[in-house]
């Protein structure tokens, strides 16, 4: 698919659960090819719910959520929780969306020992996941999400439950990532410095009932690094993410 | 590493030779005859003139044991599951589970002995006081299941076999094995109950029956020998099913990680 052009699309997408809570409502949005695009909203304002939508884990209960192509193209996801099971070793976790679909052990090889590469996992195969840091238990729920070669990851506030330096370093890697596979990326966070860190596309959310308030484009920088963090494009788009976000959060206050 | 072992071990050893040599004294000072209170030597020299008789019917007690304990795990596990897949099911028989449950099988003992052959009434009580741990422990895991995890094998379309096999079984084992745990104990004293309600003699007499008949004769050491074999019994389930936990969540769970130092 031509780079830019929109996989998934919402149309006036509404949510309310079996409880009466609305959580979306209206929500016009979509997702390009190749993109890195924020959700960024205040907790509970339904970004998580439309990351779920995508993955086809929710449905509309108005509006409509449309892939571009014939059929919805590989997805991969990560939780907030790195979600292993436990009792299998990182080996077997990573091989779980081949196994999933009938690939037997011995063709999952290759590319459970690629998708282990690429997150810096090769030698922990045989680990458990009690036995691993919170940082790396999260990279191998990232290679799990990789292993069946997704064109688009949904990622739900990855690393809202790490500490703040392996939180950088799994984000640059993340970048990293995006570069060498070339996939889709919607990433869900409550941080703007992270967001405006990562995304070509941010999409602020404004409190429950959550719809899109304004879409920030991120001028792209040489290379997303320290010098980028420092940058008055940085600087400039931090204010203007924040300040949308102050403004769909004081519709709350006010309320 | 092995020093501190023998400190772990010492102490609960020392104390419980020296309550045996308590009693062995009280019995010797007193003059106590042994039909009133025999001391542990004699315990020791009945256990090993009667092995034959006792160890027979140690053998028969396990046996039941075990057989209820199986007949258990089948059933409370089946059941467990037709409750996970229908909510209806589990809201129609549960309440049965627990009126079963909450029924001393005391109570019940007498009832099965007029339906039933005593050595099939025997087996049904271990059976029934075993098989609710085992139930609602299993139930209980296969609900707790990590629900993104649900999540994660809808996402990659998993069949609802697969969502079986590789994620609801799997979780709830921890709970199963502690149900399991329980189980072991609770049949053993249900096989107890019912074997002291049946009295029944001949080949198919357990341990309990040889404390019946010893009772009758005022044959006390024997009473306390047969006695001393049960907790052995009791004590050798406990440590077969520890060690079964063990051998099967120590590598991932952490009930069975190491405590301490």
């Amino acid at each position: 698919m031509a780079p830019g052009a929109p996989i998934v699309r919402f149309e006036r997408v509404g949510k309310t659960f079996a409880n009466g809570v609305k959580a979306l409502d209206g929500l016009d949005l979509d997702a390009r090819a190749g993109e890195f695009l924020s959700l960024l909203g205040p907790s509970g304002c339904g970004k998580s719910t439309a990351l779920r939508m995508i993955a086809g884990l929710s449905q509309p209960s108005s509006g409509a959520l449309t892939w571009s192509g014939a059929a919805r193209p590989e997805l991969g996801f990560v939780f907030q929780e790195p979600t292993l099971t436990p009792w299998s070793n990182v080996w077997r976790n990573v091989w779980l969306p081949l196994r999933l679909r009938g690939v037997s052990r011995a063709a999952a090889e290759k590319p459970v020992a690629e998708a282990l590469a690429l997150v810096g996992l090769t030698g922990f195969e045989k680990a458990y996941p009690r036995e691993l840091s919170g940082g790396m238990k999260m990279r191998v729920s990232i290679a799990r999400a990789l292993v069946a070669k997704p064109a688009v990851l949904l990622m739900d506030e990855p690393f809202a439950a790490l500490d703040e330096i392996t939180r950088l370093k799994l984000n640059n890697d993340i970048l990293r990532l995006k570069a060498e596979l070339g996939a889709t990326i919607v990433f869900v966070t409550h941080s703007v410095y992270e967001s405006v860190f990562m995304s070509s596309r941010i999409a602020v959310f404004s409190a429950r009932p959550g719809r899109v308030v304004e879409t920030i484009e991120v001028a792209e920088p040489a290379a997303r690094d320290e010098e980028f963090r420092l940058s008055q494009a940085y600087a400039e788009t931090c204010r203007r993410a924040s300040a949308a976000l102050l403004g769909a959060i004081g519709g709350e206050e006010s309320s | 590493m092995i020093k501190r072992r023998l400190a772990d071990w010492l102490p609960p050893i020392l104390v419980f030779c020296a309550a045996l040599g308590l009693w062995e004294f009280v019995v010797w000072r007193n003059a106590i005859p042994p039909y009133v209170l025999p001391s542990p030597s004699l315990i020791g020299r009945t256990l090993v003139a009667d092995w034959g008789t006792l160890s027979g019917s140690m053998m028969v007690t396990l046996g039941t044991t075990f057989e209820a304990l199986i007949a258990a795990v089948a059933g409370g596990v089946a059941l467990a599951l037709l409750f996970a897949q229908w909510r209806w099911v589990e809201r129609s028989f549960f309440p049965f589970a627990v009126i079963l449950q909450v029924t001393p099988i005391v109570a019940i003992a007498p009832l099965l002995l007029v339906y039933l052959e005593p050595g099939t009434a025997v087996l049904v009580c271990a059976f029934v006081v075993a098989f609710f741990p085992i139930l609602s422990n299993t139930a209980l895991g296969l609900a707790a299941t990590d629900h993104n995890l649900v999540d994660l094998f809808e996402l990659y379309h998993a069949s609802r076999f697969q969502q079986l096999m590789l994620l609801r079984l799997p979780a709830a084992l921890p709970y199963f094995l502690g149900g399991l745990r329980i189980a072991g104990g609770l049949a053993l004293i249900g096989a107890i109950v019912a074997e002291i309600a049946a009295g029944s003699a001949g080949q198919g007499a357990g341990l309990a029956y040889r404390i019946v008949e010893a009772g009758f004769r005022l044959n006390i050491p024997r009473m306390f020998a047969a006695l001393a074999l049960i907790s052995v019994t009791g004590i050798l389930i406990f440590v077969f099913f520890s060690a079964l936990s063990w051998l099967l969540l120590s590598r991932w769970h952490d009930s069975a990680r190491e405590r301490g130092g």
